[in-house]
């Protein structure tokens, strides 16, 4: 289960609206590599996880994100909340606003709404850590891209922020994924799959 | 600053530093002295949601002492931010 926080985990406070940023952070909310799918990603990974430690970095990263996606959220709607009309018109948000006029909609950039084929369960523990481990990257390399280009400091701040989370999050996917070949097989890590083979004999610590 | 946007930024700050820690745990739980400084924040961070909870309004549902009103819903969104 999970409890409610009623304050944002870094704080986000955008002077000025600003469409056509919107529109390129929204991708961190719903986009391929966005905070929507890392929280999906590792709070489903979980059940297959077959070590207590490393399923348990699942369900505290996967938390952590759900903060990171009511952060973006935060910062789309402050940069949509007081628009004008000629402004959404000007900015291409038009095509946005249609459907769904300020509200905050999980979608990338390009328009592709989110779906759950952005990330993957294997039921795997190899693949997916080595997943997660590519998400991490993937999502800070979407960060540094939106850096390149936005110079609003009151926006650029929670974005660097959410930015050296995915350099944390990769280190400690990285500690998981040796927690996790230290209990199989050394010499073949990929001799069963721990979360699903009946293991007798191998040699393995399960 | 106002007081209150000062002391919601030290528990936010309290708190990443418990975020920062309960993750290094995870994947080193017997690291005493890691275990040592979550303690310490935890207990620093604890303190301070209780005055803020009382001084302002609750931050969650645990901390929401009511007596006879509901303060909950007293709270503003966290999405809201300051220039609202």
């Amino acid at each position: 289960m999970w409890s409610y926080e009623k304050r944002l985990q870094f704080p986000v406070n955008i002077k000025e609206p600003n469409a056509k940023l919107a529109q390129v952070i929204i991708s961190q909310f719903g986009g391929p590599d966005g905070e929507l799918s890392a929280s999906m990603r590792y709070l489903s990974q979980r059940y297959s996880m077959p070590y207590r430690e490393v399923a348990g970095l699942l369900t505290d990263i996967g938390t952590e994100e759900l903060a990171h996606m009511e952060m973006i959220s935060a910062i789309v709607h402050q940069l949509t909340r007081d628009l004008s009309m000629e402004e959404i018109e000007k900015s291409g948000f038009a095509t946005y606003y249609v459907d769904h006029t300020v509200g905050v909609w999980p979608t990338a950039a390009a328009g592709i709404p989110f779906n759950a084929c952005e990330f993957q369960v294997k039921g795997d523990p190899v693949t997916d850590l080595t997943e997660d481990l590519a998400a991490e990257q993937k999502a800070r390399a979407t960060y540094e891209n939106i850096l390149r280009l936005i110079r609003e400091p009151d926006v650029c701040e929670p974005i660097k922020f959410l930015r050296a989370r995915e350099i944390v999050h990769f280190q400690r996917f990285g500690e998981a994924l040796r927690i996790t070949q230290d209990k199989l097989d050394n010499r073949n890590f990929y001799a069963f799959n721990p979360a699903f083979d009946r293991c007798e004999d191998c040699g393995c610590d399960k | 600053m106002r007081e209150r946007d000062q002391l919601l930024r030290d528990i936010g700050m309290a708190d990443f530093v418990l975020t920062e820690l309960a993750l290094y745990l995870d994947t080193h739980p017997h690291d005493r002295r890691a275990l040592e400084y979550f303690n310490h924040y935890n207990r620093i961070k604890n303190q301070m949601e209780k005055e803020f909870s009382q001084k302002y309004f609750p931050l969650n549902l645990r901390l929401t002492d009511c007596g006879k009103e509901w303060r909950w819903g007293e709270a503003p969104l966290p999405w809201e931010g300051e220039c609202a």
